[in-house]
């Protein structure tokens, strides 16, 4: 970047201690920022840019492990060239170019600062477009670098969270109505056969009766002699013997 | 009797009832508590005592009598003296209240069961708020299995007087549960006896399936650790191991224990509810009571002591796991905050960072400071609970970090629902024993009919508990309907047998009837340290209820997402004295119905004369 345009933004107090960069403030103002390690120059400018700035955040062996590759600048080139194309989808910015994407005090966490300017490199756009841009495209940022949500953050730009799928027809419901109708099922299988078995014991007393008079209808025999002498059928009656009124003593 | 009274096919069957109504629900949520409060292994002093001196005996008690009189609780009691009518008619009452408010708690097994088969398990993730760019804010203030529990399964109301709408899916479940466990008694021990097989085994199987699971989990070894070591604060001088010991001998002293002891094996054996004289009236007269007796309350014991176990590996886990992700928050916070390199910091040197960056940047780490949780495993792992908290809010919350986590959670849901029909048929038991025994009611009606309408009017009455503010008064019931008049009822019972009825003659029947002479031991229990006891935890609870005053309960603030403590509005207070009233009266009552009925006969036969 070359030393004559230096655009000035102190976006974070916090840059004031962190002992890998020192600040100096001007007489209009305005502040210096220098980073000790020398990977990016900071730049002098309006204040008004430090709103539009925005700061990330990866973390690369959170996500990745043993795989998390380093982050040098072939990294930062991507990720110039993801927020350039990010931008580039907005319908005004078809002209945004990767040039146009600052960034600025990489650390080791791994954390920077980028803002997006517009073609005549004298203003920064404003952070509601890039927002909105950024959080349009999420997903393919994400991916370029193996990442998510939450290991590669971008501070003050709300990530979408994904919906949990809903099915049409909760998933409880339908086990419940399986279940339900087993239940029922077997109930009035059993109430069924209950009731076939309360009806053959009813039914067993009125068919013992049956039998009992069939067994009065055949004549026992034994010994030629029919065994009831008051049968009817066979031989006479006596009628000096059979006397019903006599058979019990009167009071 | 026109037929025959029916029995238990196989003397196991019998065993297996028993066991399967004792084990339940509060072997797994009560005494994991009660043992960690109490010291952990010093707590099994007391609990065993009590079960050879109070539990045993009185559960022999029960079972002998319903073997003995061969009618459900109302009958059993009339024919020992006529005057103690009432107390059977208690046990039913006290039944009645019991499985209106336990079958809720299947209804909820079952919720969650339903729930289980999604990915991922919808207590595991919050939902999103409005416009989707972060999370549901009631659950990011509770977790999201506290989320789950109070909005999604309860949609719980601010208090007891916001009753709320009957919500339609607790009730479906609660409509499912009766359904199925009037499946199991319609044909009384026919079914029941088929039943018992799955309900007292499955339990044990997933347990045994969980304990390997829960051992090998990472942190485990930390919950039993803290299950057996000192909680307050002791001074230890010396050898930890003598501090140890001091500390379990000071429990032994502390006369909660002791007590809660005595009220946990009470309660978990089920006595006084007429559910065992139910089960012991189908048994053949010269069944071994006594063998199975002892059998029962061992096996319900070291139920709870195993079950105790599986949890406290759980509860490590899960403290475990919560630790470690505190720890990672204040990680990630200083590795922000600082611009520090990703992944310098870690668990061991945090410390040392800490401390560096204090010094090296002071006025910065003042600004970062408030926001640093002191994450401690002693805190996680103190958050004990007991109750449905443990069941459906900590259980959950360990089982959403396991892999699999859906096989894991349809296992212990199954298992919960398998404890709870074991219990719930017991019940149902004691309500419809005495009413098919009942020559009145079983003229008009049928066996089946009698459990439908039982099964109908429970269901309809505990639609209350699905409303909004029904959790409340599933609390309610479960704390005082049947708690002081169970104590009452078992005394009475063990003076009747003793004092009214005869210890002579109720040792020579039993030696009728089962060909074994009573033990001493036994008569000894029975006639005077069972009752001492009773007497003396009666009047405990009765003091410490008239000492605390106004009866509190926890309410579920939604904008903190948390519990707040807030008094019982008069009316509560009211049905709470009619819930204790209703029951207990009845053994007064019962004995002035008898009396008057007996003055009237005698005057209409000197009228005769």
């Amino acid at each position: 970047m070359s030393p004559s345009r230096k655009i000035l933004w102190a976006p974070n107090p916090s840059f004031l201690e962190a002992g890998k960069s020192t600040i100096k403030v001007l007489a209009d103002g305005r502040f210096s920022v220098w980073h000790r390690k020398g990977v990016t120059m900071s730049w002098m400018g309006p204040r008004e840019d430090a709103e539009n700035a925005f700061k990330v955040r990866l973390s690369l062996r959170t996500a990745l492990g043993d795989k998390a590759y380093a982050w040098d600048t072939n990294e930062e080139y991507l990720f110039k060239a993801m927020v350039a194309f990010s931008m580039r989808r907005v319908p005004n910015r078809e002209g945004t170019e990767i040039s146009h994407v600052l960034l600025c005090n990489v650390t080791q966490r791994v954390s920077f600062w980028f803002v997006v300017t517009d073609p005549s490199r004298n203003h920064t756009l404003p952070a509601v477009e890039v927002q909105s841009a950024i959080r349009m495209n999420r997903n393919r940022i994400n991916n370029a670098f193996f990442l998510n949500d939450q290991t590669l953050e971008f501070l003050r730009i709300p990530a979408t969270l994904a919906p949990p799928t809903d099915p049409s027809v909760p998933i409880w419901i339908i086990i419940f109505g399986v279940i339900f109708c087993i239940v029922i099922v077997a109930t009035m299988l059993l109430i069924l056969s209950g009731i076939r078995q309360h009806r053959r014991k009813n039914k067993g007393p009125s068919e013992m009766e049956d039998t009992e008079d069939k067994w009065e209808n055949t004549v026992k025999i034994e010994n030629g002699i029919p065994c009831d002498p008051l049968d009817m059928k066979g031989g006479h009656v006596n009628d000096a013997f059979v006397t019903e009124d006599e058979r019990l003593t009167p009071l | 009797m026109d037929e025959a009274r029916p029995l238990w096919a196989t003397p196991l069957q019998f065993v297996f009832a028993c066991i399967s109504y004792a084990v339940g629900l509060g072997n797994v949520w009560r005494f994991p508590y009660l043992c960690q409060m109490y010291g952990g292994g010093s707590f099994l002093v007391p609990y065993i005592i009590m079960l050879t001196v109070e539990g045993m005996p009185l559960l022999y008690l029960e079972l002998a009598v319903g073997q003995r009189m061969r009618q459900g609780s109302i009958g059993a009691w009339r024919t020992i003296n006529p005057y103690l009518s009432g107390v059977g008619v208690a046990s039913v009452v006290v039944s009645f209240f019991l499985s209106m408010y336990y079958n809720v708690i299947n209804a909820w097994a079952f919720w969650y069961l339903f729930h289980s088969f999604q990915d991922p398990l919808p207590w595991s993730v919050c939902p999103l708020n409005g416009n989707r760019t972060g999370y549901d804010e009631e659950c990011e203030k509770a977790s999201s299995t506290q989320y789950f529990w109070y909005r999604k399964t309860l949609n719980i109301s601010p208090s007891i007087q916001e009753s709320g709408a009957v919500q339609w899916e607790p009730a479906l479940c609660l409509i499912l549960a009766w359904l199925l466990v009037y499946l199991c008694i319609l044909r009384g021990t026919e079914s029941t006896g088929k039943v018992v097989y799955f309900t007292a085994l499955l339990p044990y199987c997933v347990l045994i399936v969980y304990l390997v699971r829960g051992l090998t989990l990472h942190g485990a070894t930390n919950g039993l650790a803290y299950m057996f070591t000192p909680k307050s604060g002791i001074p230890t001088r010396g050898s930890p191991a003598l501090s140890l010991l001091a500390f379990q001998m000071e429990q032994l002293a502390n006369p909660k224990a002791w007590i809660n002891a005595a009220t946990q094996i009470f309660f978990s054996l089920g006595l006084g509810f007429g559910s065992l004289i139910a089960f012991a009236s189908y048994n053949e007269p010269s069944n071994n009571c006594q063998k199975h007796a002892v059998i029962v309350s061992i096996i319900n014991s070291s139920t709870s002591i195993f079950a105790s176990v599986v949890t406290f590996s759980i509860y490590g886990f899960k403290a475990t796991f919560n630790y470690e992700s505190c720890l990672n928050k204040v990680i990630l916070l200083l590795t922000n905050s600082f611009d520090l390199e990703d992944g310098f910091l870690t668990v061991s040197n945090l410390e040392e960072v800490k401390s560096y960056l204090a010094s090296a940047y002071p006025s910065k780490y003042s600004e970062v400071f408030p926001q640093i949780k002191n994450c401690s495993l002693e805190s996680e792992l103190e958050t004990a609970v007991q109750g449905t908290g443990l069941a459906f809010i900590v259980y959950t919350e360990a089982i959403k970090n396991m892999e699999v986590s859906q096989l894991w959670s349809v296992l212990y849901f199954f298992m919960l629902l398998m404890l709870g029909i074991g219990s719930m048929l017991g019940n149902t038991a004691a309500i419809l024993t005495p009413l098919t025994d009942s020559k009145v009611i079983s003229s008009y009606l049928p066996k089946e009919a009698i459990s439908g309408l039982v099964c109908l009017v429970s269901c309809a009455i505990g639609l209350v508990f699905t409303m909004e503010a029904g959790n409340y008064w599933f609390d309610i019931f479960n704390d005082y309907a049947a708690t002081l008049p169970l104590l009452l009822i078992v005394l009475v019972e063990a003076a009747a047998v003793c004092y009214l009825y005869g210890l002579r003659r109720f040792e020579s029947d039993l030696k009728a009837m089962t060909g074994h002479a009573l033990n001493w031991y036994w008569k000894a229990m029975w006639g005077g340290v069972s009752p001492l006891l009773i007497i003396s935890l009666f009047v405990f609870y009765l003091s410490d209820y008239i000492i605390t005053g106004t009866l509190q309960y926890q309410a579920w603030d939604a904008s903190q997402g948390q519990l707040v403590t807030k008094d019982y509005p008069p009316y509560a207070l009211a049905i709470i004295g009619l819930l204790v009233a209703s029951s207990t009266m009845c053994i007064p009552l019962g004995a002035l119905g008898t009396f008057i009925v007996r003055r009237l006969k005698r005057r209409d036969t000197a009228s005769v004369a």
